[in-house]
């Protein structure tokens, strides 16, 4: 057994081989969970049961779902650019992978450890506007572009105002190593309990819902208005992956915020943090975003798609440049 | 697709737009032809004809009693009101009177059923606007009411429970229970759809100065229900022509002030609460005695003869011309969606998609009704 992690740290190599097995299983499992969990609280918000059918109450309906869509045929339309049209899913699913590589789950627990890790994360995740932008383009669909185009604009948007809240933080750590932002958090304060870091995680949240595309963001999936938006018409395990992938980005915009101002793997007031255990906090800090991006999603309507514009552009953008620029005097006074 | 429209743009950034007749913001088949520039509507044709049944036609193919489950099957989500103007078309016709407490059973069961229309309208209403929850809530409630009038019409949506001469059966105690035990619920629960809707600052800002109708536009439109009254105009056939008993019960109109999205859906809110005072005064003074008039054979007199009863969505008139015989020579039916629909260009004209979602939902219509 020993000798077994011994060659498991000594060669990298091997090391990503297991994390890409096992993250590819967190990604999909994470989909069913979230897909399960999605359903089942949206039913008790809007009181009526839910999934019930299939397993003791209906836990096995997503597993048999994604069988489904696996089994159904991929419908190319007539005149879509075929090529393109069946790229988009695998350029939305496969990012979200390779972040989930970098994330620590736990001081131990992580596909691999970038000194940049924030950058290359950052940078993954602008990969999925160009997939949902070729899936829109390529469906030659109006309402897949009308989609497409909203959430390019949407998501070009929101990156400013993320990328300047995640600044703050990275200014008081001065560094981008995920493991080591998450280690000056080790204290009994995590970055959301000083005041302008509180700041910097209000607006990352909001910002983070529109960049997901979750209600009461959901423009480009608008179905009211756009019937379902860039992925119109996707069918089988082409919408399958959409869906995967719309999970696993929100579970990396939950955990960032969990990495960058809710301490990470460590324990509330400074417990213990193993390799275990800090697992076990950084999953629970995560899934607890989570329900709330979901329950503000079942209660909220969607905005208009230029008030959604004004929202970034006069709002949180000045904001986030000023929390920055207090932060920086902090930082530079203290 | 070969798509007649009246646009012939030559415009290179303009393109069409098809909305429907499968599409979830026109509720049923209404098939909306936009002109689109970017996200802005720059033309609207509403096209429609996908749903048609040729009702007015089968009116004059038989004799009047078997067109009464037709009446029931134009507006399938308010249809007591349509009942209500056939049976009392034909009661003017004949000279029939109808007895004291049908009248009053009559009113009850409408009001009820306008309740479970305004119900659906704003659920809808706020489900086009990306809110997924409260048309759920308002399912719940109108559930309770649908069950109530289950029991005695035997039917959920399509009623055909009036008659010529008063109505099917008689209400028992039972029904009258569950009425007034729903009354009490439902003002417990109006406000929670307030906190829940009508306060939150996205819908107010989704739905204020969207769509709004002049009172000068809604007269040349002859728009009718709570789309003109929320223009501030307060017209309603059950207060300026009292049909039925109506004019037994004190109950107010409300209006809106601006004419916008937000004003119509408020007036349905308000709506529902005046309707549950009529229903609260009409089970207090219910009279006892018959049910139905002593039954006689009708044949429709030469001449004509129309009826305006108040639906939830406007005016509705029947207009029937007779020759003698026991089957109409003509029927002409004028539903309200059909006038309130007609406005959707001007008002429209300019907007944004979103808007115009939430504009066309702020109406209230029921496609079959205009297609009938």
């Amino acid at each position: 057994m020993q000798q077994i992690i011994d060659m498991i740290q000594t060669y990298s190599l091997l090391r990503m081989l297991i994390a890409f097995l096992c993250l590819l299983a967190i990604v999909f499992l994470n989909a069913v969970v979230m897909g399960y969990l999605e359903r089942k609280i949206a039913a008790r918000i809007q009181r009526r049961w839910g999934p019930m059918e299939v397993g003791v109450q209906g836990w096995l309906q997503m597993i048999l779902d994604g069988v489904k869509m696996l089994a159904k045929q991929l419908i190319v339309p007539k005149d879509a650019d075929r090529f393109l049209f069946r790229l988009a899913p695998l350029l939305c699913f496969t990012p979200v992978v390779m972040i989930f590589a970098a994330l620590p789950f736990s001081s131990a627990l992580y596909g691999i450890n970038l000194h940049i890790g924030l950058i290359y994360i950052i940078a993954m995740a602008s990969i999925n506007v160009f997939a949902i932008l070729i899936a829109g383009w390529s469906s030659n669909n109006k309402y897949s572009m009308f989609g497409a185009m909203r959430s390019v604009a949407q998501n070009i948007a929101y990156e400013i105002p993320i990328l300047l809240s995640l600044l703050s933080v990275v200014l008081t750590t001065a560094t981008f190593d995920l493991q080591k932002i998450v280690e000056a958090q080790s204290g009994i304060l995590w970055f959301a309990m000083y005041p302008n870091l509180f700041v910097a995680f209000v607006i990352y949240l909001i910002a983070g819902c529109a960049e997901t595309n979750r209600a009461p963001f959901d423009l480009p999936e608008a179905e009211s208005e756009l019937t379902a938006g860039f992925h119109t018409e996707y069918s089988g395990f082409g919408f399958g992956l959409f869906a995967v992938a719309e999970y696993g980005n929100l579970f990396i915009m939950a955990s960032i915020a969990t990495i960058m101002f809710l301490g990470g793997w460590n324990g509330p007031f400074g417990l213990g943090s193993g390799p275990i255990l800090g697992a076990f906090w950084f999953m629970l800090k995560v899934f607890v975003l989570m329900l709330v991006m979901m329950w503000v999603r079942w209660t909220y309507p969607r905005v208009r798609f230029d008030q959604l514009m004004n929202l970034a552009w006069k709002y949180l953008i000045p904001f986030s440049l000023v929390n920055l620029l207090i932060t920086a005097f902090l930082v530079k006074m203290i | 697709m070969a798509t007649t429209t009246k646009f012939q743009t030559s415009d290179k950034h303009r393109f069409l737009l098809n909305m429907g007749p499968q599409h979830p913001a026109t509720h049923g088949v209404l098939r909306v032809i936009l002109e689109m520039d970017g996200e802005y509507a720059m033309g609207i044709d509403p096209v429609l004809g996908y749903g048609h049944r040729m009702q007015e036609k089968m009116a004059e193919s038989r004799a009047w009693p078997g067109f009464y489950p037709n009446t029931g099957r134009m507006d399938y989500v308010g249809a007591m009101p349509f009942n209500h103007g056939y049976v009392a078309l034909i009661e003017r016709m004949a000279g029939i009177e109808v007895p004291e407490r049908a009248e009053y059973i009559r009113v009850i069961t409408s009001e009820l059923n306008r309740i479970s229309s305004h119900l659906l309208g704003i659920g809808a209403y706020v489900l086009d606007l990306g809110a997924f929850t409260p048309i759920l809530y308002a399912f719940d409630d109108r559930e309770t009411i649908l069950d109530t009038l289950e029991d005695i019409t035997g039917s959920r949506l399509t009623y055909c429970y009036f008659r010529a001469g008063g109505v099917l059966k008689d209400i028992d105690d039972t029904f009258i229970q569950r009425t007034r035990a729903f009354i009490d619920h439902f003002r417990k629960r109006l406000p929670m759809y307030n906190d829940l809707v009508t306060e939150n600052v996205i819908f107010i800002n989704r739905t204020k100065d969207i769509g709004i109708i002049t009172a000068d536009m809604a007269r040349r439109y002859g728009v009718t229900g709570p789309t003109l009254r929320g223009s501030g105009i307060a017209y309603d056939i059950r207060k300026s022509e009292p049909y039925s008993v109506y004019s037994h019960f004190e109950f107010d109109i409300p209006t809106g002030t601006n004419g916008d999205s937000l004003d119509r859906y408020m007036v349905r809110i308000r709506e529902m609460e005046q309707s549950l005072r009529i229903i609260e005064q009409a089970l207090d003074k219910l009279p006892e005695g018959p049910v139905m008039a002593k039954p006689k054979k009708v044949k429709l007199q030469e001449g004509d003869c129309s009826f305006s009863v108040e639906t939830a969505r406007g005016v509705l008139t029947y207009y029937l011309v007779g020759d003698g015989s026991e089957v109409p020579y003509k029927l002409k039916i004028r539903v309200p969606s059909y006038s309130n629909l007609s406005l959707l260009e001007e008002m429209c004209t300019g907007m944004l998609i979103a808007d115009l979602v939430s504009a066309m939902g702020s109406l209230d219509l029921v496609i079959p009704e205009i297609d009938r």
